[in-house]
């Protein structure tokens, strides 16, 4: 069981609804995902085609918590401001709190994370911050009041799974009693499987579901592919060793020369 | 008086928000609004003064990652 501030789910994928080809598909995939939580966002809203009202809707009916971000946000105070505004549309005090330093690769801005996060905790927000694997930037999330950590994989979209194995290693080993959910860049169900089988608690997923020739069938993998990763985890992996190691005994082996 | 509504300058003759924003057609949607950059809960919106050249964002629900 995965527990996010005090919010036990028994599946370990958050999913995006971002960039579907239809409302429906979108309905489909979060159903063969099992995902129980999804990240939404806030939007300039036409006061004539009111599209937001419909999408709003949609999510309700789909029975999910919601994780509002902070996307597309670069200072503290526009991540400060959307994320109050957020915790009013959707009534949670859950934010996944995004502040970009970088447009290129759309880089965490750790030094205003760091700063938005310690005011919004004060103020009665349950942050998760999309940070890198960098483990000073960890504990200053985690001093400012954070209780869930998410560091990317890779760039977001990039769809290049986890960048950088070492660093991510040992963050988890860093840090072995938070929740640490990789955010961003995961593009396979084999990238969400290494995540969970190397410790982490859960992935966040957008476009490799989204933009799946099948979304639906590829979060029901993604689905299949988290089970397996986290079944290993708890099974304990085995060592890697540089040298072959016979798997068959030798003892009582044939001459045959 | 003038505004700029996400943006694009709109005409409205409430003077408070609430106001207009029931002007506008927002009226029982579920959004969130900024004047000059600073939130304003729903709650406040009836006392909020608008004035010429203000600043309004009205936020909604939209997909995201």
């Amino acid at each position: 069981m995965l527990r996010l501030y005090e919010v036990d789910l028994s599946s370990r994928l958050l999913l995006g609804t971002a960039r579907y080809p239809s409302p429906a598909i979108l309905t489909e995939a979060v159903k063969a995902s099992g995902a129980q939580v999804v990240t939404v966002s806030l939007r300039r809203e036409s006061g004539g085609e009111r599209a937001g009202q419909g999408f709003w809707s949609l999510i309700r009916g789909l029975g999910v918590r919601v994780l509002p971000n902070t996307a597309g946000c670069h200072s503290v105070k526009e991540a400060v401001t959307t994320a109050h505004m957020g915790r009013e549309v959707f009534n949670t005090s859950w934010v996944k709190l995004e502040v970009i330093g970088e447009d290129e690769t759309l880089q965490p801005d750790v030094f205003g994370l760091v700063e938005a996060a310690r005011i919004l905790c004060k103020e009665g927000f349950e942050v998760f911050p999309y940070t890198t694997e960098d483990l000073i930037v960890a504990e200053r999330l985690l001093e400012a009041g954070c209780r869930v950590l998410m560091p990317w994989g890779s760039p977001i979209g990039s769809g290049r799974g986890l960048n950088n194995l070492f660093g991510l290693q040992t963050l988890r080993a860093r840090f072995p009693e938070v929740p640490l959910v990789v955010d961003a860049g995961i593009g396979l169900p084999s990238h969400a499987a290494q995540a969970l089988e190397l410790g982490f608690d859960a992935v966040l997923i957008n476009t490799a579901v989204s933009q799946a020739r099948d979304p639906v069938g590829m979060a029901g993998a993604f689905a299949q592919a988290l089970a397996a990763g986290r079944a290993a985890y708890e099974a304990g992996p085995m060592e890697p060793r540089d040298l072959a190691a016979p798997s068959t005994p030798l003892i009582g082996t044939a001459f045959l020369a | 008086m003038r505004i700029l509504v996400n943006g694009a300058s709109r005409e409205v003759r409430a003077a408070d928000l609430s106001g207009a924003l029931e002007e506008l057609g927002y009226g029982g949607a579920v959004v969130a609004t900024a004047v000059n950059g600073e939130f304003v809960p729903a709650t406040d919106r009836p006392a909020a003064r608008l004035t010429e050249g203000d600043r309004l964002e009205v936020l909604a629900p939209m997909q995201g990652g």
